[in-house]
């Protein structure tokens, strides 16, 4: 009987999904609308500028997949983690506002025509940000009590009335915005990974890895947090603290993502549920698992999304949203025969 | 030899409604106590302060003279644990995840259990006869196997003083008796301190050397089962009218039912 296992088998699994990852970025950029020569590509270099292969590879195709793989991975690491602390499997990084606030601030930028950069990021990536930075600070401080816990039941309902709240002025903007705001509002909303260079992903990798790698030291700290908060406080963890540093990590992380591809639903919440079926729910191996599938899912998605009706494009956002309502079908049905 | 759990002069109120009312107690190493009392007499509230799971309002509670307020939560959950009376699991965990669980204070950040870790969980395993369903889901398990695990759990934690809330309300008479077991063997052999809060008077008795009776969030009497277990104590402070009987040895509580 294997009654003591020890960790190994996780270890493997660790392989097997890093394995996933590096296959999903060595094949979907080889994968467009256009076909492209790989040796042709490969010969000139990355700034070959006549070099039409070469161009779509490291131009078009590859940032944008490196943009999917950083926010695959810091949504569904934040969907899990969310998940812990609220102790609730249906929790996901937009459930507490976070996503309705950059929304709002993203859609202020647009119908004020904010049209500058600031230090290479776009006023909407800004005021995104920011918004997603209000809301978790509205939300945590107006749940958190004396002790500096943070009540789950009533931390829900303030990220839904949160979410509800700013959903309505993002509705009143977007209404009294004109034309040509309410398509860029629109496109916003349903959330990309367009991008065409490099700068935008170098600028939000080193927050969203720091913040993985945080919320993996304190791993088997939100395990015990997932199991219950007093049994955890008495088996030594400092709740108190472990919340802090897990909501606002995971916040953060989420924000950074969302102010750059708006909001992409689902991968926070299916993400983590698939990775569980595979190596179970210790979050020392499901943080690093989750951020491994995340990044392989939303670029495969993305692939998916750039070659269904190709040219034209649809926004990930859309794909996702869409395996989202039979996912959740099915994880009911599942939950009934438990 | 000075006290090994100190309570002084605790009073508790959540939102100014007032649980517990200047609450005094000291308990010796190997103590097994059970806290008895009705519905709302504030059990459970003073285990979880005794136990720091709920936040002290000052340093009311002591452990070997410090007071609990200003130890590491980790240094706190190597003398002492809290086990509440249910376990509600919403995500998938093993048999041997939860009661390895139980090394968290001993293990440094980042890092996974080791070989003296695992043997530790075998051990508490074996001790609560839970080993032969280590690799199933805990939410595939009966109350009774559960209340078993979670034990093993806090045995794997290796405290002084372990603090049960109604571990035995919810199972069946030979899980109740298999769980007291199990505590008492714990006590005897490992001088574990043990407080429980308890329903079953007659249990309580039967196992606990010392009983502390609870109402309306204060003692009302503390000693020894035939010292505690007075006729008109138990009839006032649980408004029944009862007998008290000796069987072997031990004294029993009889509810007089309406009809008689």
């Amino acid at each position: 009987m294997s009654i003591i296992m020890g960790h190994y088998s996780y270890k493997m699994n660790l392989v097997i999904f890093l394995l996933l990852f590096l296959a999903t970025l060595c094949v979907t950029p080889l994968i467009g609308s256009t076909q492209i020569d790989l040796a042709n590509a490969l010969s000139g270099g990355v700034h070959a500028q006549n070099n039409l292969d070469a161009n779509i590879l490291f131009q078009v195709r590859l940032p944008r997949i490196l943009l999917g793989a950083v926010a695959g991975a810091a949504l569904s690491v934040a969907g899990a983690v969310f998940q812990a602390l609220l102790r609730n499997d249906l929790a996901a990084p937009f459930t507490l506002g976070v996503s309705s606030g950059a929304a709002l601030g993203a859609v202020l930028a647009i119908v004020f025509n904010l049209n500058i950069s600031i230090l290479g990021f776009p006023m909407v990536s800004l005021f995104s940000f920011l918004g997603a930075l209000g809301a978790i600070f509205l939300v945590f401080s107006l749940v958190r009590t004396r002790h500096g816990e943070f009540p789950t039941s009533i931390l829900l309902l303030a990220g839904v009335t949160a979410n509800f709240f700013f959903a309505s002025m993002v509705m009143f903007l977007h209404y009294i915005s004109d034309f040509g705001q309410s398509f860029r509002i629109i496109r916003w909303l349903m959330g990309g990974l367009d991008i065409t260079d490099y700068q935008t992903v170098l600028s939000i990798a080193p927050m969203v890895f720091l913040g993985i790698g945080l919320l993996i030291y304190v791993g088997r700290d939100l395990n015990l947090i997932s199991t219950g908060v007093h049994s955890a406080t008495s088996r030594g963890v400092n709740v108190p603290r472990i919340q802090r540093i897990g909501f606002i990590t995971a916040s953060l992380i989420t924000g950074t993502v969302v102010a750059i591809t708006g909001p992409i639903g689902f991968v926070g919440l299916i993400v983590p549920h698939i990775s569980r079926l595979f190596v179970g729910s210790d979050l020392r191996i499901l943080i690093p698992v989750s951020m491994l599938f995340g990044a392989s899912f939303l670029i495969i998605c993305d692939t998916v999304a750039r070659t269904l009706i190709a040219p034209t494009e649809i926004p990930v956002g859309i794909i996702t949203a869409m395996l989202g309502g039979p996912f959740f079908v099915w994880l009911l049905k599942r939950k009934r025969q438990v | 030899m000075s006290p090994h759990l100190e309570v002084k002069n605790l009073s508790f109120a959540y939102d100014s409604k007032p649980i517990l009312k200047d609450i005094s107690l000291s308990v010796e190493k190997g103590d097994f106590i059970g806290l008895i009392g009705p519905n709302g007499s504030g059990k459970s509230t003073l285990l979880k302060l005794m136990g720091g799971v709920l936040n002290l309002p000052d340093d009311a509670v002591w452990i070997n003279e410090h007071p609990i307020n200003a130890i590491k939560k980790k240094e706190l959950a190597r003398a002492m644990t809290w086990i509440p009376q249910e376990h509600p699991m919403v995500f998938p965990f093993t048999i041997q995840e939860i009661v390895l669980m139980g090394r968290h204070p001993y293990l440094p950040p980042l890092s996974f259990e080791g070989e003296e870790d695992y043997r530790i969980a075998r051990h508490a395993m074996e001790t609560t006869q839970t080993l032969q369903f280590s690799d199933r889901y805990f939410n595939e398990i009966s109350g009774g196997e559960k209340q078993r695990v979670m034990l093993a759990s806090a045995i794997a934690q290796d405290p002084e003083i372990m603090l049960l809330d109604e571990p035995t309300s919810a199972l069946d008479l030979k899980y109740q008796v298999q769980i007291l077991s199990i505590l008492k063997r714990l006590n005897e052999e490992k001088d574990i301190t043990l407080i429980l809060a308890m329903h079953d008077l007659n249990l309580a008795s039967r196992y606990c050397r010392r009983l502390i009776l609870l109402n309306d969030g204060a003692i009302v009497r503390d000693g020894t089962p035939e010292e505690v277990f007075q006729k008109e104590v138990i009839e006032n402070v649980y408004g029944v009218n009862v007998n008290l009987h000796t069987l072997d040895g031990e004294i029993l509580v009889h509810p007089i039912t309406s009809g008689s």
